[in-house]
């Protein structure tokens, strides 16, 4: 059997750099080098909503302001991710490297982890990391400094402007945008927040060069992403892969002979059914994924998969925004209706309709994408749902 | 605001804003109305409900309206197709968790989410009821608030109120999800937590989740009962407010057809709470002056500077938030209470009426004070002395309820006894009025001369500034009170308790030193109380002031003293200010509780 799937060792490849040599070289450069280095990359943000790194920085960096902040989102709360717990528990360093190289290009003291509730069994040993780390920056000259927060407990708290709140002592609501974090982010001072495997490719990019970098992937998804693979498979667990791939590829790897479907993206992802396998590309310019990945096998009801999703987003939406906290009861309600007889089967087309406009109305990333997974099934195993 | 200007188009008209303007601004200036729930002109931007969304050409996400600066190259529909439905679904969203029964509703007819539902043509019933099945809790533990969950839309505009304006947070969001809701702390009952009462959050709330609690049924009953002696006092703001329910613009002064509608209504005396606001000053007056002197002559200690106590919701504030100033509080009853005191004592012996016969009813602007009138304290007659206390707006209902057409009374005088009073009783209604009045009668008390002001406005301590100071000279003074000579009297004035928070603050670190302060739970005073008309915001408070001191100017005499009843009732019946009449019936104590 060929397989076109490319799997990559440069995240947890432990003697492939010294992350303080990595940030005394980068010391050496100047920012805008650094900065364009990683444009130049087309690294995007690991964390789901894939903004280009670079720009992000970039932006931080113009901003006039005395105080700045880089914060790692370590808050991890997709259903089915596992990755960043992985990448922090086997190389820390590199995720510390690069938020410091971040602090030097944009002109941040201070630095924070906000690591999932769930993580703090890792607390003491990062802390003491983190302590080391903060020492060797003040050796090699960088007047920056990270601490760790521990997390709320709440999805929405992954959310960035959530998280902000979260740590500013506040109730973990996402905030309006814009402003954008580069501008009005943690305590009000424009802030670079970026996915824990983000910070590690930025640290890579900076010590092997983007041209490396630029070797893997496509066009519109450069390098190579950590995914976390779960559900119907012989081999759950965490691989790093080449992005550019298609579902078929990812299938005839994981998969158990028997898959029918893959949720790319964790419960706010896509749907990919059989049918579409062949032509559906993992990334930018197909369906993009913080990393998850579930395979599902023709023993699985889509309808309990579709109602375990939406009973997570309704116990997890942060409940501010009428779209979002209404909406998803609606979306779970209603199909639990038609199961029952108690709606007709049209009225799947009402909740498709409901859906749309949870996607463009609700206030934060979390009901706006609600619509990804319900549509997708609603879609692709409509019988299912029904009968 | 920058002085940057950015274009824009909203539905293809090319518009001009300085930097920083919201989206919704930007259109209000095209006269084109974006609706809002969530928003609120007193209170910061929350873009929690989304009913404003408009869509931003070429963006993927709609924008929501309050919370979005416009940008230069903008362009903004905010009445197409994807808008509307979008804001369809959302009312018909907040309608699919709400108890909709409109008609069992007090805010029927005075509903923002009810006019959206209208307006927009909403199919109520598109969506699952989820309402129904669900346990949500009607709080009546209050005598002052009604909270009931199953009316609220979770717009926050409440949470805001409360620790924006107010400082004080009893109210705060809880819970996520689908159980996300407006929560006390640890969820007591109203009644036990920090709430002082004011009745803001009432005045912002856009729909029936929190109103006041009622007792037109009981006056209603009480007027029916042939037995009953029913006298009424209206507060000073009310009639300046009242208007506003019955179909005038905000401003109008309706104190003659105010009096007209109770005589309607068939309170037996219709009397002025004016009467007791013009006592308060002869007596709080006279115990600034002895506290004065007590500091400066006999060099006792005594609590300086010296807080106003008229304003229920600022007592409690205090009893809860800075007991250790219980002493500085002026020991006075708020002039509703004084009035009640009197109306059961005074008025019946005058009148001849057994005081248990006597029904004590106060329209007041003020939610506070129906906690007031059911303090325990307040029982100096032998009986509870203030028996109901309804809002302008249940007065408002009350007319509409007897079918009169308020607009075409003619104006009647207010019965006697109790009935007479002066502007500087009117004033008490605005933000500064107690100071301004407490001044006008206290300086001529001293120097025998009339306040150094210009037609006796005292203008420094008028206007809608969260915190205003002013400085007094006391020069020329009459022999007995030569020790006042030359001092600079230091008087502030604070109106919405945050503000009364911030100065509270200063006053305990012994940043500023004062005499004589005076602090209004509500934003504008009265005026802007927790009963008054909703909606409110800061042009309907300025016009509803403006009409307070039009009134003011409009009346005979301008200074409590001068007030013949107020010298009647000294000379039969209570003696002199702080007499030990006065203190057993006007007077009272506070108590200190707990911070949350
Ligand atoms: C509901 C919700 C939860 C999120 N949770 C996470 C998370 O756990 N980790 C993360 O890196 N990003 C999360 N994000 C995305 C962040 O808001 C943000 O885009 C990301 O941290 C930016 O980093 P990146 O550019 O490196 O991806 C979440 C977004 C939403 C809407
Ligand atoms: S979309 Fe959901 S999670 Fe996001 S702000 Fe609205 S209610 Fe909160
Ligand atoms: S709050 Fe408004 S919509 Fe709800 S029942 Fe009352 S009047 Fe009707
Ligand atoms: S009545 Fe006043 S203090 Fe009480 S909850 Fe409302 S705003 Fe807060
Ligand atoms: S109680 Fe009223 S103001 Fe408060 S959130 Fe509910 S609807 Fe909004
Ligand atoms: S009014 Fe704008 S989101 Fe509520």
């Amino acid at each position: 059997m060929e397989n076109k799937l490319k799997k990559v060792d440069l995240i947890f490849c432990k003697t492939c750099q010294d992350d303080i040599e990595v940030v005394k070289k980068a010391l050496k450069r100047n920012p805008d080098d650094i900065i364009n280095e990683i444009i130049d990359s087309g690294l995007k943000g690991r964390g789901g909503a894939g903004f280009p790194t670079g720009l992000k920085w970039k932006f931080a960096k113009a901003q006039p302001s005395d105080i700045k902040y880089v914060v790692c989102n370590a808050d991890e709360g997709e259903p089915g991710t596992f990755k960043d717990r992985e990448i922090l528990d086997q190389v820390p360093t590199k995720v510390l490297a690069g938020m410091a190289i971040c602090a030097y290009c944009i002109g941040a003291k201070e630095g924070f982890i906000y690591l999932r509730a769930e993580y703090n069994f890792m607390l003491n040993k990062l802390n003491q990391i983190v302590e080391e780390f903060n020492s060797k920056m003040k050796e090699v000259g960088l007047n920056f400094e990270i601490q760790i927060r521990s997390g709320a407990g709440a999805y929405v708290c992954g959310e960035e402007s959530a998280l902000f709140e979260s740590i500013e002592g506040k109730r973990g609501e996402p905030r309006n945008k814009p402003p954008f974090p580069t501008v009005v982010g943690l305590f009000g001072k424009p802030t670079v927040i970026n996915n824990v495997e983000t910070f590690v490719y930025t640290a890579m990019i900076n010590h092997l060069g983007a041209q490396r970098f630029k070797e893997l992937g496509t066009q519109d998804s450069r390098g190579s992403k950590v995914f976390s693979v779960s559900g119907d498979t012989p081999k759950a667990g965490i691989y790093e892969l080449e992005l550019g791939m298609t579902v078929e590829d990812f299938v005839k790897e994981f998969g158990d002979g028997d898959t029918k479907a893959v949720q790319v993206g964790g419960a706010s992802g896509h749907c990919v059914p059989r049918k579409k396998f062949e032509n559906t590309i993992i990334g930018f310019e197909g369906i993009p994924t913080g990393g998850s990945m579930m395979l599902f096998n023709s023993s699985r009801s889509m309808y309990n998969v579709l109602k375990d999703y939406l009973e997570f987003f309704t116990e997890e939406s942060c409940g501010q925004c009428t779209p979002c906290r209404v909406g998803c009861q609606q979306l779970l309600k209603g199909i639990e209706a038609v199961k029952r007889g108690e709606r007709p089967a049209s009225y799947l087309e009402e909740l498709k309709k409901l859906a749309q406009t949870m996607r463009i109305a609700a206030k934060c990333g979390l009901g706006q994408s609600v619509a990804n997974p319900f549509i997708s099934i609603v879609d692709n195993f409509k019988e299912e749902i029904i009968y | 605001m920058s002085n940057y200007m950015v274009n824009l188009k909203i539905n293809n008209i090319p518009v001009s804003v300085p930097e920083g303007t919201t989206i919704l601004e930007a259109a209000k200036k095209l006269n084109f109305r974006i609706p809002t729930l969530c928003y609120h002109e007193d209170l910061s931007v929350a873009g929690n409900c989304r009913v404003c969304v408009v869509e931003q050409v070429g963006a993927r996400l709609l924008q929501a309206a309050c919370a979005i600066p416009a940008s230069e190259g903008m362009e903004i529909l905010t009445n197409s197709n994807k808008v509307r439905q979008a804001r369809k679904h959302i009312i018909e969203l907040l309608l699919s968790e709400h108890r909709a029964d409109c008609t069992e509703c007090y805010k029927n007819g005075n509903c923002e989410l009810q006019d959206l539902a209208h307006e927009y043509g909403v199919n109520q019933h598109l969506f699952i009821d989820l309402a129904r099945k669900r346990n949500y809790t009607i709080d009546r533990s209050s005598p002052s608030i009604i909270k009931d969950d199953s009316r609220c839309i979770r717009c926050q505009r409440c949470v805001r109120t409360c620790d924006e304006l107010q400082g004080v947070s009893a109210l705060a969001v809880a819970y996520k999800g689908e159980h996300q809701k407006i929560s006390t702390f640890f969820e007591h009952p109203m009644f036990e937590v920090v709430c002082t009462n004011c009745g803001q959050c009432i005045n912002r709330c856009p729909t029936g989740a929190l109103i006041e609690k009622t007792y037109i049924d009981e006056v209603w009953d009480a007027i029916n009962d042939p037995n009953k002696h029913v006298v009424v006092q209206t507060a000073p703001a009310v009639r300046i407010g009242l208007g506003e329910v019955l179909g005038y613009e905000p401003g109008e002064r309706v104190t003659g057809k105010m009096v007209t509608a109770l005589k309607l209504l068939g309170f037996d005396s219709v009397l002025d709470t004016d009467f007791t606001a013009d006592l308060t000053i002869m007596e709080e007056g006279t115990e600034l002056l002895t506290r004065l002197k007590k500091a400066l002559v006999d060099k006792e200690k005594v609590a300086l500077p010296m807080m106003t106590s008229c304003s229920p919701g600022w007592i409690k504030f205090q009893e809860h938030l800075f007991p250790n100033l219980l002493e500085n509080l002026s020991t006075c009853k708020s002039p509703q209470q004084m009035f009640g005191a009197l109306a059961k004592t005074y008025y019946a012996q005058k009148r001849g009426i057994d005081p248990k016969n006597i029904v004590s009813v106060s329209i007041m602007p003020c939610t506070a004070k129906k906690f007031e009138a059911n303090r325990p304290e307040m029982r100096s007659s032998g009986y509870q002395d203030v028996d109901y206390v309804l809002t302008t707006r249940e007065l408002g209902l009350m007319i509409k309820q007897a079918g009169i057409d308020f607009m075409k009374l003619p104006d009647s005088p207010y019965d006697n006894i109790m009935g007479e009073s002066t502007g500087a009783a009117v004033i008490f209604g605005a933000t500064g009025g107690v100071m301004e009045a407490a001044l006008r009668t206290a300086y001529e008390i001293v120097t025998g001369r009339e306040v150094p002001f210009r037609n006796l406005n005292i203008t420094p301590v008028r206007g809608f500034e969260g915190i205003r100071e002013a400085t007094v000279k006391i020069e020329g003074c009459l022999p007995e009170w030569s020790f006042l000579e030359g001092v600079e009297l230091k008087v502030a004035v604070a109106h919405g308790l945050a503000n009364a928070k911030k100065l509270m603050q200063a006053v305990n670190d012994g940043i500023l030193s004062y005499h004589f302060i005076e602090v209004m739970a509500c934003p504008g005073g009265c005026l802007g109380g927790g009963g008054q008309p909703i909606p409110t915001n800061l042009e309907i408070r300025k016009k509803r002031a403006e009409a307070i001191y039009a009134e003011d100017e409009g009346m005979p005499l301008r200074k409590s003293h001068e007030n013949p009843e107020i010298h009647l009732i000294y000379q039969d019946f209570l003696g002199k200010p702080l007499s030990h009449k006065s203190h057993e019936l006007l007077h009272t104590h506070y108590i200190p509780r707990k911070r949350y």
